[in-house]
């Protein structure tokens, strides 16, 4: 690891206007991603904000009924809450089916939305990778691609984002609040966060420098019935294959997000129109424009038995 | 271009080397003056409790809480499996709940109350969960066993607590102390020996009693 001078900051501006202004500066909230890759020197700031401290922990509710997540909220705390567990469920399932226990209770909402890719090459520092080292090349193309994404991927990188949380934040339209260095704030829906990797992999989400990430807005509930089902490699501990995030009514209408083929939270809302009919003509119409490779080429299909036993059960 | 490249590679394996060698004050001095790092402290002084007791350390800022456990504090009960987050050898409480020490920072827990291993029981006195485990041979080697009882005994405070689980059948019912629900809560503990039956009976046991 290398070296880094910390602060622990007392006030969210101040958190904001001292990553914008020192060079090399980066937020700390759980620290189970980035002290993760600082050890490997993929992660390689020269000062830590440590953001635990301010009082953004609250879980509230808004004034149209919806609730106010704190970006420091840790996940187990989100999971466990009583309103989260009544009325989206779709986010404590998603939530529950990530990590361990003890990286949970650390793990907070902001850090969750952050984390960076699991792609083995981006982790190997020995490897060609443009996401740790722009124009260097992807060894992921042409090597071991089974658990990257199918979608929404570029010539540059096809790696996958690997939150669940975001799946379901996804699904139920979570706006992601912040505040810039200049002390202004703005609100990003949750589809807008993370970027496609197009040419610039290294670029993965379009918050500005020392930008804060203070809480997660989801709107008021929608009801319906709330299935995360994840597929992985062991029953637990491990990051998703493919996983799906579906709210379905009644009448056989509703939302559907995927996790695990896509550089972000996957899902299309016109696709997801023709829920009613099945899930041949929805996945069809989500993964319409994949490029998979030859070992994850898997997951179209992986993608639609999911897609389909999740309305199996919401059926009953 | 190919030598700046080469230079800098040296001068951060010096400043890697020197953390391990040299004193903390020089340490801070030296890589002041080698890299174009803000002129801030790279070392912190952080107090906390650990088993009771309050500790105040003078801690390069790297310095994982598992690290200023074992290598400052000389408390090696907890163990260092893969540094990563991965196999839970190195689970401690803090603030009563379990966490990978590997993977935080010992200055982020500035004023915090920490128990490890040595702080659940000692010989003579064990804790309920360390005596269970003996009983019920739930381990090999051992290993990973200081975070397999420190990780069960927080495990079943968070069952009390009401905190569901991805097993949890109904996310509005009352969690409930069961085989699987031990199996699944218990998973970011690695046990290369396999002495996962018994050590689920171990836990059983002692929630038998308590939960
Ligand atoms: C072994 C292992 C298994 C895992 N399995 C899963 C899994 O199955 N599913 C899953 O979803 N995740 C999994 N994870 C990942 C885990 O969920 C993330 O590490 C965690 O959510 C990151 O949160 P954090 O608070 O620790 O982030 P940190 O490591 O503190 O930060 C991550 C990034 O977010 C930035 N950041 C943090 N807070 C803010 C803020 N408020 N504003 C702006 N930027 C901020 C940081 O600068 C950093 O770049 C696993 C991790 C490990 C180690
Ligand atoms: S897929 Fe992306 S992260 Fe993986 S090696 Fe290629 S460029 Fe790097
Ligand atoms: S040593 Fe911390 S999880 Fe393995
Ligand atoms: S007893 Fe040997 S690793 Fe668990």
């Amino acid at each position: 690891m290398r070296a880094f001078s910390y602060e622990r900051a007392s006030t969210i501006e101040a958190a904001a206007k001292a990553a914008a202004g020192t060079d090399g500066a980066k937020f700390i909230a759980g620290g189970t991603n980035l002290l993760d890759l600082m050890k490997l020197e993929i992660e390689t700031p020269t000062h830590l904000i440590d953001v635990n401290r301010l009082g953004l922990d609250r879980i509230e509710p808004t004034p149209d009924g919806g609730l106010r997540i704190g970006a420091l909220v840790r996940n187990t705390d989100l999971a466990a809450d009583g309103r989260i567990r009544r009325d989206y469920a779709l986010l404590a399932r998603a939530l529950l089916a990530g990590a361990s226990g003890q990286l949970r209770n650390r793990a907070t909402t902001a850090g969750n939305l952050l984390q960076r890719t699991r792609c083995p090459y981006f982790y190997d520092t020995n490897q060609p990778c443009n996401k740790r080292q722009p124009g260097s090349g992807c060894a992921a193309l042409g090597g071991f691609s089974r658990q990257l994404a199918v979608v929404g991927v570029s010539d540059a990188c096809i790696a996958n984002h690997p939150s669940d949380m975001a799946v379901a934040m996804r699904a139920l339209d979570a706006i992601v609040e912040t505040v810039r260095s200049d002390g202004t704030t703005r609100s990003i829906p949750i589809a807008d966060l993370h970027r496609l990797p197009g040419d610039t992999p290294h670029i993965e989400h379009v918050l500005e420098r020392g930008e804060l990430i203070t809480a997660v807005v989801l709107p008021k509930p929608v009801g319906g019935k709330h299935i995360y089902r994840k597929v992985r490699d062991r029953a637990s501990y491990a990051f998703a294959l493919v996983s799906i995030a579906a709210v379905v009514m009644q009448d056989g209408t509703g939302r559907v997000a995927a996790g695990g083929i896509a550089p972000k939270p996957w899902r299309d809302e016109a696709a997801e129109r023709g829920l009613p009919n099945g899930a041949k003509a929805v996945t069809a119409k989500l993964l319409a424009n994949a490029h998979p490779t030859e070992q994850n080429a898997f997951k179209l299909a992986l993608v639609e038995r999911t897609l389909s036993a999740v309305l199996a059960e919401a059926r009953g | 271009m190919q030598s700046l490249g080469v230079l800098e590679i040296s001068r951060r394996d010096l400043l890697v080397a020197s953390a391990a060698t040299v004193t903390v004050a020089s340490t801070a001095s030296l890589s002041h003056s080698q890299t174009n790092a803000p002129a801030a402290p790279q070392s912190t002084k952080t107090s906390f409790t650990v088993n009771g007791e309050r500790r105040e350390l003078q801690l390069d800022n790297r310095t994982t809480l598992l690290d200023a456990l074992r290598e400052h504090l000389h408390l090696t009960g907890t163990k260092k499996g893969c540094d990563h987050g991965q196999c839970g050898a190195c689970t401690v409480l803090v603030e009563g709940r379990r966490v990978n020490a590997c993977l935080t920072l010992a200055v982020m827990h500035e004023g915090e109350s920490i128990t490890t291993i040595e702080g659940l029981g000692q010989p003579g006195n064990l804790h309920p969960m360390q005596a269970a485990f003996v009983e019920h041979d739930g381990f090999q080697c051992g290993y990973c066993t200081p975070g397999q009882i420190c990780s069960s005994v927080a495990m079943l405070e968070e069952i009390k607590a009401n905190t569901p689980s991805h097993v949890t059948g109904d996310l509005l019912a009352r969690a409930e102390v069961t085989p699987a629900e031990i199996r699944e809560r218990m998973s970011g503990n690695i046990c290369r020996c396999g002495a996962y039956s018994n050590i689920v009976d171990a836990i059983t046991e002692v929630a038998g009693r308590k939960v």
